[in-house]
């Protein structure tokens, strides 16, 4: 059961092969048995996931249950979820007990059924690329211990590949889905922008930040996205689309699929051994009937420079909320109203969330306005268009997800340029709004490698079909670190 | 560019974060190195390009003006760090 796929575990469900709160069980004891080392969950409530593990064995029973009811999930601590406490990873949070459901939270739980495990580890407000940031301590990468398992999602992902959660929630900005993904050698897909109803997930960048799944495949990703998606009048950005089923196209042949490969994605800057393996998996779908082309994404290089004034921007507005007045951690000593925002802000915020929220004030301040913050706005049309443009040569576009597999705790936490450049290849992908997956590729010396998929909008399907295909093909995506049974 | 002391105590000050004398020189060290990466940005010629601030091209949408939420008052001041007579409770403001 532990490695079981959802679908399996959907049909144990049904057969009462196991109950619901024997599966839960299962989950809590290994979270108790392997957390302490691996730190993936900042809250676990065993009576809460049990007490919503018999509702689930109640619909079984009545016969109401959907595919999913009744499956353990481990949900980000980003989203709010009632009754939980939800702390973002931040000290500002550390006693926030949520009033409200997030939208996914709903939707996931309420309407389908699943069991949430706790609440996962993050980088502070998601601000962070190796789980470091976290107030809570940093994750450990269940491949290697003394490494990251990459972040925002670094919890999720770790919870996820060590087993301690049969699949997982994450949100990626700048590649938080798909970064610890291809760390910890899972499928992880980040949706087109307003895909994915953003309500109740505390907000980093707005115009960037998207929901999407994190688990052991494509076919699992695909069952988790349909209990995801839908328009949600409470996010003003969320798109109203006819509904689809993201499994419908998943053993779709691959003859003819064009694949571009962006020569910016395949020049310097990767780590040799990380790039083989990427390149072998593309000859992998060459044998599956897919052809490729060379495409340019011109601008890429423009990715992280313009993100890192758009994201900032962004965070410092919505970070403003946190004022120690309503809600959230509120200094002991002050002398005034002034000085009470201030203490609570210093001492409520670490190092990485005032650099940004820092850099956000400053580009959006007068006499700079228009030097960063516009310019950085004209450069994310130029990046959207290099996709509009390759995308009319190819279906799909793959390259590596990130440039190196799993790096040393501390390799990087000093150095925040070389923290972000970690992101090299997944930035663009949100600046465009387009949807992305890491699809796991290969092992270079013990550590899982992510092949990154990118797709038109609305090509979530698709992008699953591919990865689906592929993982009939090759059995990267069940290989498991050692240790753990 | 380069952001002097005094600029970092300012945009600190913007934000609404309180820094001490050590950590504004910490603080100008890492924004200074994340600047000279932000610089790239000044080489590109943008001339015409329409800002694009979304992934989607939409307009706000509007919605009927009627209630639509539920009274949770007591539910949300049940978080907050200082409340009275439902009100939250700050620093005088007004002498």
């Amino acid at each position: 059961m532990i490695n079981a796929s959802l679908k399996q575990l959907s049909q144990a469900l049904a057969a009462r092969q196991i109950s619901s709160v024997e599966l839960t069980q299962l989950f809590l004891d290994r979270i108790n048995r392997f957390n302490p080392t691996l730190n993936a969950f900042i809250t676990v409530d065993a009576e809460k996931s049990l007490a919503a593990a018999r509702a689930a064995d109640a619909r079984i029973a009545a016969g109401n249950a959907g595919l999913l009811t009744g499956i353990p999930i481990a949900q980000k601590d980003i989203f709010c979820a009632e009754g939980w406490r939800t702390t973002c990873g931040s000290k500002m949070l550390a006693n926030f007990v949520s009033p409200y459901d997030a939208t996914v939270i709903r939707k996931m739980e309420a309407e389908a059924g699943l069991v949430s495990l706790g609440k996962t580890n993050m980088d502070e407000f998601a601000m962070g690329s190796s789980n470091e940031t976290s107030f809570f301590g940093p994750v450990r990468n269940p491949w290697d211990t003394e490494r990251v398992p990459g972040g925002s999602s670094g919890g999720s992902a770790a919870a996820v590949a060590a087993r301690l959660a049969p699949a997982a929630t994450g949100t990626d900005t700048g590649g938080s889905i798909r970064q610890p993904a291809a760390l910890c050698n899972l499928t992880g897909l980040k949706p087109t922008y307003g895909v994915v109803s953003r309500y109740g997930m505390i907000a980093f960048a707005s115009s960037l930040d998207q929901a999407g799944p994190m688990a052991a495949s494509a076919e699992d990703c695909a069952l988790l996205l349909n209990s995801m998606v839908g328009f949600d009048e409470r996010d003003s950005t969320s798109l109203e689309r006819p509904a689809e089923d993201y499994c419908r196209d998943l053993e779709k042949p691959l003859a003819g699929l064009r694949i571009g490969l962006p020569k910016e994605f395949f020049g310097e800057g990767c780590d040799p051994e990380v790039m083989a393996a990427v390149r072998a998996a593309i000859a992998e779908y060459e044998k599956l009937g897919a052809t490729t082309v060379e495409v340019s994404l011109p601008n890429s290089h423009l990715s992280v420079p313009a993100y890192y004034v758009i994201a900032p921007a962004e965070a410092s507005s919505n970070l403003s909320r946190f004022d120690g007045v309503r809600y959230g951690f509120r200094a002991e000593d002050y002398a005034n109203l002034d000085d009470m925002y201030m203490k609570s802000r210093a001492q409520g915020f670490g190092a990485e969330v005032k650099r940004r929220i820092m850099i956000g004030a400053y580009v959006l301040s007068h006499g700079y306005y228009d030097a960063y913050y516009l310019q950085a706005q004209r450069i994310r049309r130029l990046i959207a268009n290099d996709f509009v443009e390759a995308f009319k040569s190819c279906d799909v576009i793959m390259g590596p997800t990130s440039p190196s597999t799993a790096f040393k705790l501390g390799e990087k936490a000093a150095d925040p340029v070389q923290m972000y450049l970690s992101d090299i290849y997944t930035i663009a992908v949100n600046l465009a709004g387009l949807p992305g997956m890491s699809v796991p590729c290969g092992l270079v010396g013990g550590l899982p490698v992510g092949l990154q998929l990118v797709g038109n909008y609305f090509a979530e399907a698709q992008l699953l079909n591919v990865a689906h295909r592929y993982q009939q093909a090759t059995d990267w995506h069940q290989r498991r670190p050692a240790g753990l049974e | 560019m380069s952001l002097t002391l005094e600029q970092v105590h300012r945009i600190a000050h913007l934000a609404r974060i309180e820094v001490s004398e050590s950590e504004a020189l910490s603080t100008q060290g890492h924004l200074n190195g994340i600047f000279q990466l932000i610089e790239q940005m000044q080489a590109v010629d943008t001339q015409g390009v329409e800002p694009m601030a979304h992934a989607q091209d939409l307009g706000q949408r509007l919605r009927a003006d009627v209630v639509s939420e539920t009274d949770r008052r007591a539910a949300f001041q049940a978080i907050a760090p200082e409340v009275e007579a439902g009100l939250y409770l700050v620093p005088k403001v007004i002498e």
